[in-house]
């Protein structure tokens, strides 16, 4: 046997098909995800541990009126598949209405777009040694200490129900994240991107930032917390941003517990709730950043602006709550794209009388959702900017912020660039510009380097 | 043809996508007497995932295989939001070939699959070892030739009638919603079964069978005229690794109104004063505090620099300045590693690679003793072990998270020992509190990547006024630096008053895994900790 990657189109209806056919329910979904990850990392500039697997899982929802449930198996034998149609039938014969069961969608259209290349379906362990060894080499060769994590994913997600629809699409991705450290600890410099296409990773660029940032950061010193005025890396804009995102719920909004909920009652669509620069919208055909086209019912993602020009545009609604408020269900995007400006971080820099260059934040948990204000920490190349340059690294930070109080802060931004903003280094499709904003709240220094 | 030689020989007569496996008898219902996996052909697999991996030029090999099955359940307020039940099942093998690591993963458990899975781990160290500058180096570890364990639990999850998890919730959540002020309720029910086989060229084969069982629920208070929200969960009902039990003990029907009315509270409670506060933290709250500040910054692996990219490292570096020198607390502070207290998230009879788990003090009397080891890593510690007349011997601390994932090293189960001169307790702490917070349940949290630095929310916040608790604080978080919050711990209670909490998704590695793990401790004080308002307008 080959190397298994994901099923095909044709091997997915095929399971879809017999999966329906051992169906009683009123109503049925399959879902469908199956493919191959591989992943290399490395520490003390050699590669510590690696992994590739292959998987393939099989979902099914069965309804009987509006009882529903679910169940799940990665086994596609025959008896596995009749057995979990039957266990999903069973638990939902069991469990009470589900009053917001909406019921299965019948076909719908989709936009034509397969984020998937060849170049990183084909990704061997080979090619991922020789890729950690562009950064490694180099680190090593200037004293320092490399580590970090390559990975990437071929799959194929599939969706089909009883009413007959049926959506299949295959995607790849890869990311690749490196944190360069000096040997006595005291300094540390990060750098990271994500692709779907695997020929668009640069590593050696990549470790050169890394490195760089590795250098500048020896020994920093301690500077006051306070309000500041920042200068963030587009991770850093990515890492708070993403939290507004995940704010967006509607019904959460509706229901009084909320930032996007209004005073009152009701909520904040309409409203201007941050800078009128910033406009956030989801576009899954962007080929700097495409995502698959339906969600996980089959519903269609489509282009959508969530904030413009500042004001809120849409929130996500789910098809019960989209329903019960006469609008159309959103889903939750794929992917977003954040507006930027004209301005160079260079730029940024060169005009700031005093600030704080921000690379990447990190250990970023809610504190009070009334705000959506986070707390976390600055990490791995956090410098301090006088007089249009910058002078040395500063000691890490603990800020709590919300990214409403940043993008209402903004002074300049960049141009929008794809950033790897997850925390674990598992990518995300997500473009937003560097910001130069007023006012970020530090409320603690960190010794941590 | 026996279902056994269908296994082993049949594979290429399998549908081309079928996986062909028939190692799981039917999960039907739930109700399948015993252990899932079939024993002898487990056994049988795993040898020839072994002899190809040697026959491929592994010097060391280890076969895992592993079958979960999960079931969650939700709710809000009067009805069921989810129901899901899943399973998983598959094998992954981990080789050393020219002195590197390599590991393969798949779904597909037969014989063919087991071969090519085995060389493909080869192929693939082969490729890392080009990399490599100093050879892996393992501990010994004692042959297990026919290894058993069953986490100690007393009714199966899955045999009890789903009828009663859901109306267990709902009952629950009707007595939330009971108390005035409480308007949304979340509740929840998440078990796990897994069945592991363990095999290594070594000589070991282990069966073992684990449960964990997370009951959950939120209860969210919202003012009347819109200006407030505010929220409790059930803190005090841990996961745990144990059966059914642990969920109609954890009483949610009894204890939702209680949880209910602090969230109520919470939106007239006085927000809290910055500045410096003597705390007392309930062992519902502090074994999230030991997580961040005492179980990870110990984990070597972090030390060494492996999980720099993500994780982080420690401010334990370098290691031996602060092995037998650093003096975490006082001289009552002893702190321990184990993976063998009953129910316990990280409980287990053999770790991921074979290895019988020790219980260890990582603190003894006040100061820094061990750190938490894997086979790979015990020989990084050689010195010190030598020095102790201690021998070089992995902890068990290995773990991976589901067969598709590596092993690597996970924290065991790290708990603050209680007082042991006597059994002090709450009130004897809080009475020599003149001003100060009482925290009870875990909250917001978030640590530096070398664990210094700290903020801690929490569920519950009492003010303290001259011993006495006077009533309730909101906005609450303190901020601490590690090794001047745990000098700071001046007064520990005794053994009534200890708790095991726990966390279900302890992350760590790339790609991220989740840990299970317990940390049990007893309600402690410390003096004079920066405390911050977190309430802020939009």
């Amino acid at each position: 046997m080959t190397n298994p990657r994901y099923l095909s189109r044709a091997d997915a209806e095929a399971i879809a098909q017999k999966v329906l056919s051992f169906s009683t329910a009123d109503e049925v979904r399959v879902n469908l995800n199956s493919g191959a990850q591989g992943n290399t990392r490395f520490a003390q500039n050699q590669i510590s541990t690696s992994g590739d697997t292959f998987d393939a899982n099989v979902t099914v929802t069965s309804a009987f009126g509006k009882h529903v449930a679910s169940a799940s198996t990665n086994r596609f034998d025959d008896d596995s598949l009749r057995q979990v149609v039957q266990t999903s039938e069973r638990l939902a014969r069991l469990v009470p209405e589900d009053p917001e069961y909406m019921g299965e969608l019948g076909p719908q259209e989709y936009l034509p777009v397969e984020p998937y290349f060849e170049s990183t379906a084909n990704i061997t362990p080979e090619d991922r040694a020789r890729a950690v060894m562009l950064v490694a080499n180099p680190a090593r060769q200037q004293g320092l200490v490399s580590t970090g994590y390559l990975s990437h994913f071929t799959g194929a997600q599939a969706v089909a129900n009883n009413r007959g629809l049926f959506a299949y699409a295959r995607g790849t991705g890869t990311s690749f994240t490196t944190t360069v450290r000096t040997p006595d600890g005291t300094g540390s410099g990060w750098a990271g991107g994500g692709e779907n296409d695997w020929r668009d990773l640069n590593f050696a660029s990549l470790g050169e930032q890394a490195i760089r940032k590795a250098e500048m950061s020896r020994n920093p010193r301690a500077v006051e917390p306070g309000e500041w005025t920042v200068i963030l890396e587009p991770t850093a804009v990515a890492n708070m941003v993403n939290l507004m995102m995940f704010a967006m719920n509607a019904r959460n909004a509706d229901e009084g517990r909320s930032f996007f909920s209004r005073a009152g009652g009701g909520n904040k669509l309409g409203e201007r709730i941050v800078d009128e620069r910033v406009t956030v919208r989801t576009d899954l055909t962007d080929p700097r950043a495409a995502s698959i086209p339906f969600s996980g019912e089959g519903l269609p993602n489509a282009p959508r602006v969530w904030i413009e020009n500042g004001v809120v545009r849409n929130l996500m609604y789910n098809r019960f709550w989209a329903a019960r408020n006469n609008t159309q269900p959103t889903g939750f995007p794929g992917n977003y794209m954040m507006s930027g400006g004209n301005s160079s971080i260079d730029e940024m820099i060169r005009s700031t009388d005093r600030g704080l260059l921000v690379t990447r934040l990190w250990y970023i948990r809610p504190v009070d959702p009334r705000t959506i204000l986070f707390t976390g920490l600055t990490r791995d190349g956090t410098f301090l900017v006088e007089n249009g340059r910058i002078t040395h690294a500063v000691k890490n930070l603990r800020w709590n912020e919300s990214p409403i109080f940043l993008l209402n802060n903004i002074d300049m931004m960049s141009p929008p660039t794809r950033v790897n903003a997850s925390e674990s280094g598992d990518g995300g499709s997500v473009m937003v510009p560097a910001i130069r904003a007023r006012d970020f709240t530090f409320t603690s220094l960190s010794d941590a380097v | 043809m026996k279902r056994r030689q269908f296994l082993l020989h049949g594979a290429a007569a399998t549908a081309a996508l079928g996986a062909g496996t028939a190692v799981l008898p039917r999960l039907a219902s739930g109700a399948v007497p015993g252990e899932t996996l079939d024993a002898a052909v487990s056994r049988e697999l795993s040898m020839l995932a072994l002899d190809a991996a040697r026959s491929a030029g592994a010097s060391y090999a280890d076969f895992r295989m592993n079958a979960n099955r999960s079931q969650a359940l939700g709710t809000r307020e009067r009805q069921i939001t989810f129901f899901n039940d899943a399973e998983t099942f598959g094998f992954g093998v981990r080789v050393i070939t020219n002195g590197a690591w390599g590991f393969a993963a798949s779904r597909e458990v037969n014989a063919e699959e087991v071969v090519r899975v085995a060389r493909q781990a080869v192929a693939q160290a082969r490729a890392n070892a080009s990399t490599q500058q100093r050879p892996l180096e393992l501990a010994p570890v004692e042959a297990v030739p026919d290894g058993r364990w069953r986490s100690p639990i007393q009714v199966d999850p899955f045999d009890v009638p789903i009828e009663e998890k859901v109306d267990l919730l709902l009952r629950a959540n009707a007595a939330a919603l009971g108390v005035n002020g409480a308007r949304f309720v979340n509740s929840s029910m998440f078990f796990l079964k897994q069945d592991k086989v363990f095999a290594s060229t070594e000589g070991s084969y282990i069966e073992q069978t684990l449960f964990r069982a997370f009951p959950n629920m939120t209860i969210t208070a919202v003012a009347p005229d819109g200006s407030d929200f505010q929220t409790r969960n059930s803190s005090d009902v841990a996961p745990m690794a144990l059966g059914y039990e642990h969920v109609t003990g954890g009483r949610f029907v009894e204890n939702a109104p209680r949880w209910a009315e602090a969230a109520v509270a919470k939106l007239t409670a006085k927000p809290v004063q910055p500045g410096r506060y003597d705390l007392v933290l309930l062992p519902t709250h502090l074994w999230l505090t030991i997580h961040e500040s005492i179980a990870h910054p110990t984990e070597l692996d972090r030390i060494m620099g492996f999980e720099a990219n993500y994780a982080g490292t420690s401010f334990i570096f370098p290691i031996d300045e602060y092995l037998g020198k650093f003096r975490y607390g006082r001289d009552f502070m002893n702190v321990q590693g184990e993976r063998s207290a009953p129910g316990g998230l990280s409980s287990i009879g053999w770790d991921d690679e074979g290895v019988r788990p020790d219980d260890y003090l990582i603190v003894k009397d006040g100061v820094l003793n061990d750190l938490q080891t894997t086979r790979e890593q015990a020989p990084w510690l050689a010195d010190w072990y030598r020095q102790n007349g201690r021998p070089v011997r992995s902890h068990g601390n290995s773990y991976a998270q589901s067969w598709s994932d590596v092993q690597f090293q996970r924290m065991p189960n790290v708990n603050l020992l209680p007082n042991p001169e006597r059994d002090v307790s709450l009130d004897e702490i809080v009475a020599d509190v003149e001003d100060g917070i009482l925290i009870d349940g875990d909250g917001s949290f978030s640590i530096d990547q070398q664990r210094y630095n700290a903020q801690f929310g929490g569920q519950v916040f009492m003010e303290i006024k001259n011993g006495r608790i006077t009533g309730p604080l909101k906005d609450v978080a303190y901020q601490a630096r590690t090794p001047e919050f745990w000098n700071s711990m001046d007064m520990i209670g005794g053994e009534s008053t200890v708790f095991s909490g726990g966390s279900f998704f302890d992350g760590k590695g790339q790609p991220s895994q989740s840990n299970a793990v317990s940390h049990s401790c007893p309600v402690a004080r410390f003096r004079g900790v920066n405390v911050i308002n977190t309430g802020r307008r939009a």
